[in-house]
């Protein structure tokens, strides 16, 4: 379990950090949402061991990491920065071996053969991580950062910079991480968190504006998406029904029978209400995830 | 094997694979026989033993530059690639890190200073010193180095830019050679003080004449300790601010 209490940074006068408390659950993926400037990444620096906060701890199962035993507590982290920190001339095998020793795991263990599997960096253990693309340098950034086996799991944006393709198999791997580690993930890619993660912290001006569930949250915030809705006749009437009723928040029509709908509530909702109405329905697509319209709420708005 | 030596040999063999290390061994090593051709020798005859000096007086100028330059990318280039986060959320503390990376450099200063020992052995071979002459320079050379090391790694510390802390490192350097000029025109006991301190003049001049005096070797490592204590505290700075 990791139990973050008061945790404060100030860098000169400018103070990142105020007060941030939080506990995460052994085995939970958590997302850590914030826009830039937010206190984010001095967090997750503080967390993974980098950096020393102002004041407040960080405990890890009760060892507390600013503590006179923190290198030792550092075993039992895994960071994964926003740059993976490899050594270009390095084999992907060299690397990673490096890499666990470093963290105290005996040379030949079974951890790293099972981390280069777990990874999908078998096939290129002996090339050097330079010729690697860079979602490869990706998975070896992650690979050094559970390779010690460690009890937290610690990424900024793993998938940043990936094509669709990459941004899959890396979803993938981090939901495979979930069996052995507590995860704390950061991202900007806000459908990635709303998939992979089993809660969400979100943090603005320094201070933790909220730490739940996404359904949660939404619950919490009202539904703030928008959707397409392209219809078989005229829903004009039915729009304006709608949002009398408080299914939706307003609409425009953006051209002949499809129109733009704030939702306040669950698309199924207003589509159940238009069929009701006497209104076909031949297409709703939603045009921003629930998530964004709650990361907008939290971040620029109000607190949960 | 610890996490010191882990780093270490990690550094020695990415000196090894790259072209920068043998580039600036070898850069300096050709100066180094040039100066010493056309100052050492010289077109008078001259003992063997002053030939001796004198190598020793040129190759102190190339081993102090050499660790300089062989220790300012070992925190900088970490900072600029980003490669220093590994070992800033490894399990070793500071001191640790300072240490294997003052080592890194101290190992590719070893093999420059052996190999730069090819003058004096031809002094050696062809002329009439003691041998124990030829031991005392290359004694001095080697601590006069890991002050240079030691002074390059704290620059490094300092700075992402390599250049930049490279020429900090030089600049501390020459400032503490040139502490011996600055003690003649301070009179008394701060004078003397002055000149106490001073990076090369009447520390490393006992070495090129083949005595080792027990007051000299103790400068030197308290000059390279002093400097990895402030590398230490730098890096443990650093902790306050990624």
């Amino acid at each position: 379990m990791i139990e973050a209490r008061a945790l404060t940074k100030y860098y000169g006068r400018h103070c990142a950090l105020r007060g941030v408390d939080f506990r995460i659950e052994a085995r939970e993926i958590v997302g850590f949402l914030g826009l830039n400037g937010s206190g984010k990444s001095t967090t997750l620096h503080i967390l993974g061991g980098l950096m020393a906060p102002s004041s407040g701890t960080v405990r890890i199962d009760g060892a507390d990491l600013s503590g006179p035993s923190g290198p030792e507590v550092r075993r039992r982290i895994g960071f994964l920065p926003d740059r993976p920190p490899v050594y270009d001339e390095m084999s992907v095998r060299s690397y990673l071996r490096f890499a666990a020793q470093l963290r105290g795991v005996r040379p030949g263990a079974r951890s790293l053969s099972e981390t280069m599997a777990q990874t999908g960096l078998s096939d290129h253990a002996e090339r050097p991580i330079e010729e690697l693309s860079h979602g490869y340098r990706q998975r070896v950034g992650i690979a050094q950062a559970i390779v010690h086996d460690p009890d937290l799991v610690i990424l900024d944006e793993p998938t940043s910079g990936l094509d669709p393709v990459q941004i899959g198999h890396m979803r993938q791997l981090i939901r495979s991480l979930r069996s052995r580690h507590t995860v704390l993930l950061s991202s900007h890619n806000l459908p990635e968190i709303a998939q992979t993660c089993d809660r969400l912290m979100v943090i603005r001006d320094g201070q933790l504006v909220a730490s739940a569930t996404e359904s949660e949250l939404r619950a919490r915030m009202g539904s703030e998406t928008q959707a397409e809705v392209e219809t078989s006749e005229d829903a004009t009437g039915a729009l304006v029904s709608a949002r009398e009723a408080g299914l939706i928040r307003g609409f425009t029509e953006r051209r002949d029978l499809v129109y733009l709908v704030e939702l306040s509530t669950r698309v199924e909702d207003l589509v159940a209400r238009l069929v009701s109405d006497g209104v076909g329905v031949r297409r709703v697509q939603p045009t921003g995830s629930e998530l964004e319209g709650l990361f907008r709420a939290l971040t620029e708005d109000k607190a949960a | 094997m610890s996490a010191v030596w882990l780093i270490v040999m990690r550094e020695v063999r990415s000196y090894a694979s790259t072209w920068s290390g043998y580039l600036v061994g070898a850069s300096l090593l050709l100066l180094s026989g040039l100066l010493y051709n056309v100052y050492g020798i010289g077109d008078v005859p001259q003992y063997s033993r002053d030939v001796l000096r004198n190598a020793f007086y040129f190759l102190s100028g190339t081993t102090l530059v050499a660790g300089i330059l062989f220790a300012m990318r070992l925190i900088a280039e970490e900072r600029q690639t980003g490669s220093i986060k590994l070992l800033l959320s490894a399990p070793i503390s500071d001191s640790q890190l300072v240490l294997a990376k003052f080592l890194a450099g101290f190992v590719p200063l070893l093999a420059y200073v052996a190999a730069s020992m090819y003058i004096p052995l031809l002094v050696f071979f062809r002329g009439e010193v003691a041998f124990g002459h030829v031991a005392a320079g290359a004694l001095g050379l080697v601590l006069l180095g890991s002050a240079g090391v030691s002074i390059g790694l704290f620059g490094s510390c300092l700075f992402k830019s390599q250049l930049v802390a490279a020429m900090v490192s030089g600049v501390i350097a020459v400032v503490m050679i040139l502490l011996w000029q600055t003690s003649k025109i301070v009179d008394g006991p701060l004078g003397e003080a002055i000149s106490a301190l001073a990076l090369h003049d009447r520390h490393f001049f006992p070495f090129m004449e083949g005595t080792i005096s027990t007051a000299n070797v103790v400068y030197y490592l308290s000059v390279t300790l002093f400097f990895l204590a402030l590398s230490r505290n730098v890096m443990e700075a650093s902790r306050w601010r990624v």
